[in-house]
């Protein structure tokens, strides 16, 4: 019976004493965080994508609490919801964003361009880069090998297998910039996502002149300039035989698409041109 | 006999050239030629178009650090200033010259004579081997130059020539060795003048007995110039390598060959620097090896840079049926041509025509964890290690594993019996790593 209670006595004793030493200890190596951290990185979705520039969400979360304003520090998963959430926890203003999504610039792929040679080494577009121009010859052009699937941590990404280009899925691309790092070729672009998801760009990053890049392609910008002369807001710029359109300055007309002599300028969610379905009614009428 | 310390493998040989004499090829009508055919900062054009050329005319000059000359190797009329195709696809500026008769610039010797007596001193030669424009024939196409302006608190001990063409298919070495020996070792021995070394040593495989008996004996007439032959096994020419072969010294990881007092050159670079010291030739044409089973006359040819590849291949026979692949030159470290209208350059050493079931990748299995990749690895690396770490986008622990130590050689890739692309992964931490290493220089 006694062993018992000596047992008993002893471990309540070392414990009694291990308490008062853990307390001291604690008191003494004490961490004082902001209990701001936990909140904002609650509010952060967690996918530690990267896409804000800091390692991961709770790098953003510590960033943001140290930060005196919210300038330049946004997550582009969350987007303005969740900066607006977070800016109510620490009482301060922010700004709305216009909401943006990856582009791919490239709409060469197998059905616009003939394959010269076959690529047989890693599927790695970053190697293939670095050995070859590209199956069709253009240098400039998307390889398909999907390095920008590989890192897209959202499945917004897939590569289309009839064209062999890859395609954004605009319900869950979260413009967080990942595929554009990834890319070698730099083709993929962040573009504002436009009013009803309408968007106009040329889809093309080929830089070599005009002839050159129409033999490789058949949808490749050959830099002749019509485009540019053609807009009226000034919105398209032609450098190194290659235009671009600032979406920042595009009302969207569509007068390049129509302008454009090789259709490398893409026009995405417009509904479809009234005459084109006159034409097709007749067509179907005539038949 | 000595060799390399770990690793290695020993393909197939397949010397399918060994036997046929240098050949000369004739001049094309119209030739490209790239500005630039080195490793490192471009050089700047100093001709336009409708200027008149002669054969040997500097045409474009090197004015920063690590640079080269390029020369024209032609005689004729420049008709235009453009890109063009090299032969992986991509455009680089070019000359496009109309080609005349081949007349040789005053005060270049292009006579077969032999010139012995070198008269220039030690900072002369590397001054002419700047002028003419010398890159390393081995591949790697650095200019020659840089390699001999030793750093301060550096001191070289030896030569180190590379005879060792351990890449299958490759006679170009083999035949220069046999044809022009002396050629050579009067290059091998301005090198050595260049460099204040009493002793050069050159390593031949032994699979060139003849080249060895010939080299040897035209060594008697020189000094301080060792022939010794090596064991048979690939990759025997990396820098090194070879060092470890010739002096069991081991070059620390992530430093130069000047760490251990050696200095490296090709053969075919000391034939070049012997043309460029004793007869002023600048760097303009190489020996090519055109070869392959299919090849219907496989030939060792003396092409001028800018030739046509299409052209030469076709002067062999044609394309035979079922190439597969088109390799700038030799089947282990070459690199697969993707445009053959693209001209040659200084390096090109070799064509090599694969069939299609020769050249085609294995079927890639599952890693069998067998280690053969770690056991033929000459720099003692783990491949499959920095493979996976690449394969999962860990580029700062493939940095840990060494990765930028590899020399991709291929010896992982070749042995693989799941058909891993080893070397490809490794190619791309080494490029990851590399831009890791850039941003933290900048920070």
């Amino acid at each position: 019976m006694s062993i018992i209670i000596y047992s008993i006595l002893v471990l309540v004793l070392t414990a009694g004493i291990a308490a008062v030493i853990l307390y001291f200890v604690a008191q003494k190596f004490k961490v004082i965080e902001d209990p701001r951290i936990d909140l904002i990185a609650e509010k952060l979705p967690g996918a530690n994508c990267g896409g804000c520039g800091y390692t991961g969400c709770r790098a953003l979360a510590e960033t943001i609490v140290n930060a005196s304003s919210l300038e330049g520090l946004r997550c582009p998963v969350g987007g303005d919801k969740t900066i607006n959430d977070i800016a109510e926890i620490l009482g301060l203003e922010v700004s709305a964003s216009t909401p943006q999504i990856a582009v791919v610039r490239c709409n060469g792929g197998k059905l616009n361009t003939t394959a010269k040679v076959q690529y047989d080494g890693v599927q790695d577009c970053l190697y293939a880069h670095l050995n070859m121009s590209s199956e069709g010859g253009c240098p400039n052009g998307c390889l398909g090998l999907g390095n920008c699937v590989g890192v897209c941590a959202f499945d917004a990404i897939i590569i289309d297998k009839e064209s062999g280009l890859p395609i954004v899925d605009e319900e869950k691309c979260v413009s967080c910039g990942a595929c554009v790092k990834a890319c070698p070729r730099k083709i993929i672009e962040l573009r504002n996502k436009g009013i009803k998801n309408r968007r106009v760009f040329v889809s093309c990053v080929n830089t070599e002149k005009g002839g050159l890049a129409k033999k490789n392609c058949n949808v490749a910008c050959i830099g002749c300039g019509k485009c540019e002369k053609v807009c009226e807001f000034d919105a398209i710029k032609i450098e190194n035989n290659l235009a671009y359109i600032d979406f920042t300055k595009c009302k969207l007309c569509r007068k390049c698409v129509t302008e454009c002599p090789t259709g490398a300028i893409l026009e995405i969610n417009f509904p479809p041109k009234k005459e084109k379905i006159a034409v097709e009614q007749a067509e179907a009428i005539q038949n | 006999m000595k060799t390399f310390n770990r690793g290695g493998v020993h393909p197939q040989e397949n010397k399918l050239t060994n036997d046929s004499t240098i050949e000369v090829f004739p001049l094309p009508k119209q030739a490209v030629v790239f500005v630039s055919q080195h490793l490192g900062a471009p050089s700047t054009l100093i001709v336009q178009k409708g200027d008149k050329v002669k054969t040997g005319q500097l045409i474009a000059k090197a004015e920063q650090f690590i640079c080269a000359n390029t020369h024209s190797p032609y005689t004729g009329t420049i008709t235009k200033i453009d890109v063009a195709t090299d032969f992986t696809g991509y455009k680089k500026p070019a000359i496009y010259i109309d080609v005349e008769e081949d007349e040789w610039l005053e005060g270049i010797d292009s006579s077969t004579e032999i010139v012995r007596e070198i008269k220039l001193d030690s900072n002369q030669i590397i001054e002419k081997i700047k002028e003419m424009g010398i890159v390393g024939l081995g591949g790697a196409a650095f200019p020659t130059h840089i390699k001999y302006m030793i750093p301060q608190g550096k001191k070289a001990d030896y030569l180190i020539i590379n005879a060792v063409e351990c890449e299958p298919y490759l006679t170009s070495d083999y035949r220069i060795m046999n044809e022009r020996a002396e050629e050579c070792l009067i290059g091998v021995e301005i090198l050595k003048k260049a460099l204040n070394v009493e002793k050069a040593l050159v390593g031949v495989e032994s699979n060139k007995p003849d080249a060895i008996e010939h080299l040897t004996n035209t060594a008697k007439r020189f000094e301080g110039i060792e022939i010794i032959p090596l064991k048979t096994k690939y990759p025997q020419g990396a820098e090194k390598q070879l060092i470890y072969a010739l002096t069991k010294r081991e070059v620390p990881s992530g430093k130069l060959p000047i760490e251990v007092g050696c200095v490296v050159n090709n053969i075919g670079t000391a034939q070049a620097v012997y043309y460029a010291v004793q007869k002023n030739m600048p760097l303009i044409q190489n020996i090519l090896t055109l070869t392959g089973k299919n090849v219907k006359q496989k030939k060792n040819l003396l092409v001028r840079v800018g030739t046509p590849i299409q052209s030469v291949i076709d002067y062999c026979g044609g394309l035979p049926e079922g190439t597969g692949k088109v390799i700038s030159g030799g089947p282990m470290m070459g690199k697969a041509i993707s445009e053959l209208s693209a001209p040659t350059v200084k390096t090109t050493s070799a064509i090599l025509l694969m069939s299609n079931k020769e050249s085609s990748r294995k079927e890639v299995t599952n890693c069998l964890r067998c280690g053969k990749c770690v056991s033929v690895c000459p720099m003692g690396l783990e491949p499959i290690q920095i493979a996976q770490f690449a394969e999962n986008r860990l580029w700062e622990e493939a940095e840990k594993t060494l990765a930028m130590d590899c020399i991709e050689c291929g010896c992982c890739l070749f042995t693989c019996p799941a058909g891993r692309p080893l070397l490809d992964l490794v190619r791309i931490s080494k490029n990851h790593i590399g831009e890791i290493r850039r941003q933290r220089a900048q920070k």
